[in-house]
């Protein structure tokens, strides 16, 4: 049966971005539609009612919305090629334990950092590099933070790295500096084809975070 | 195989939430009661990031975050299942237990806190019922599960029987039954349920601790 996948995306979407990642991994052929999200398409609205935001994978005329379940579902529908959630059980709790780590706590200190200003600011730049720590810890020595294979957390974290030079910009500080071990896992994902597709330009993210901020003063 | 104990609170709804999956999988726990204020160093040592209940261990290792853990449980303990089969099907149950973990802490800020913020986390409680309402996997059906509970009746069942209590508490209406007749229903089939009536903390038990604790979270904030 002829497979019909289209990934409804926003370029600057680190969100978007892990659903990339995992397709490529999987070598799954799809069509990568680029929504402006100041003029939503049809299709984006019919396909997640709830959220109406990217991303979204349309599978054969059905969506799967939220990037984490997409990359989970991609996982559970591509079985023969690199598996992204280890087999056993366990391992597979450790894998979500840190994905909900890298989502409900390092994404939004994250997305703290850039809009806010002075006092604000510095600390929600100290709650996202006490988040980086953390990870940092947890990777440890390994190659990935699932070992030796690219996984699950892996596809969860690294788009943020697009977004570092972002970061670092707005509240003055280095990723590189504060958490050297992760900045290196950062690049080695980047080696892998998936990723280094996935990602864009670390300095394309930071004019448009510029832009957005302009924006956000507008207002 | 090896034993599964649950360090858990009696007042928590994710201890709730872990605790009705494994009932409703009959898997043999021992349940150990934590005292919040004095966390056990066992419960430290097994969850330091969080250093929060509930925490699951099989044999020696612990698995945390409730639903973290309900999906292990389901995954180790295949009988009763908690998810269906298919891929889509498992996403979509995925996405609703997300859009309940993503908007349920409004729920606990309406609880937590006075004046305008309480107003808008109110507002924002209503609009996640209004959206399970309307677009929830419920319809036409007694749970998200269909005839038996799932994943998603589990997520927010400790969300939905904790806001009466939170309610009354705090003085803040959230759930309007008139405008939500759907769940409405599915309270009513969910609290029924035997696993699950024979496993929640007894309303005025509950009221009192979450009365006492709203007591000294406002005061000790208003004294800073």
């Amino acid at each position: 049966m002829a497979e019909e996948v289209i990934l409804l995306d926003f370029w600057p979407s680190p969100f978007a971005m892990r659903v990339g990642i995992a397709l490529r991994e999987k070598g799954v052929e799809f069509d990568l539609r680029e929504e402006d999200l100041s003029n939503k398409s049809p299709l984006l609205l019919k396909m997640n009612p709830v959220h109406k935001k990217v991303p979204v994978l349309v599978h054969n005329g059905k969506p799967v919305c939220e990037s984490l379940v997409i990359v989970e579902y991609i996982d559970e529908t591509w079985v023969r090629r690199c598996p992204l959630l280890p087999s056993d059980p366990y391992e597979r709790a450790c894998a979500r334990f840190w994905a909900d780590y890298v989502e409900t706590k390092t994404y939004s200190a994250a997305r703290k950092v850039w809009p806010s200003t002075g006092e604000a600011q510095e600390v929600a730049k100290k709650e996202f590099i006490e988040c980086l720590k953390v990870l940092e810890g947890e990777l440890g020595d390994k190659a990935y933070f699932g070992g030796e294979r690219f996984g699950y957390v892996d596809v969860s974290l690294v788009p943020l790295y697009s977004w570092f030079y972002a970061l670092e910009a707005s509240a003055n500080f280095s990723v590189a500096e504060e958490c050297p071990k992760l900045v290196a896992w950062a690049k080695r994902c980047m080696q892998r084809e998936s990723v280094a597709k996935s990602l864009p330009d670390q300095y394309k993210v930071y004019e448009y975070m510029l832009e957005l901020k302009k924006k956000i003063r507008a207002q | 195989m090896d034993g599964v104990k649950l360090h858990a609170f009696w007042a928590s709804p994710f201890s709730a939430r872990v605790i009705w999956a494994l009932k409703i999988k009959g898997i043999p726990f021992e349940h150990i009661e934590e005292d919040l204020p004095n966390k056990s160093a066992l419960l430290l040592q097994y969850n330091p990031v969080h250093k929060k209940i509930p925490v699951l261990v099989h044999g020696p290792r612990p698995v945390c975050e409730s639903m973290v853990i309900v999906e292990y449980l389901e995954e180790t303990w295949p009988q009763h299942p908690l998810l269906p089969t298919d891929p889509h099907k498992r996403a979509v149950a995925r996405f609703w237990v997300k859009f309940i973990e993503d908007k349920s802490p409004n729920v606990w800020m309406v609880y937590r806190t006075v004046g305008e913020e309480q107003e808008k986390a109110r507002r924002d409680s209503s609009e996640m019922l209004s959206i399970l309402e309307e677009h929830g996997p419920n319809k036409g059906k007694k749970f998200f599960g269909g005839d038996s509970i799932n994943i998603v009746d589990i997520a927010f069942g400790g969300v939905a029987l904790w806001m009466g209590a939170m309610e009354e508490v705090s003085g803040c209406k959230m759930f309007d039954a008139a405008k939500l007749p759907r769940l409405n229903a599915w309270i009513a089939n969910f609290k029924s349920s035997p696993v699950i009536a024979e496993n929640l903390p007894d309303r005025g038990k509950l009221c009192d601790h979450l009365a006492r604790l709203r007591e000294k979270r406002l005061s000790s904030s208003t004294s800073k």
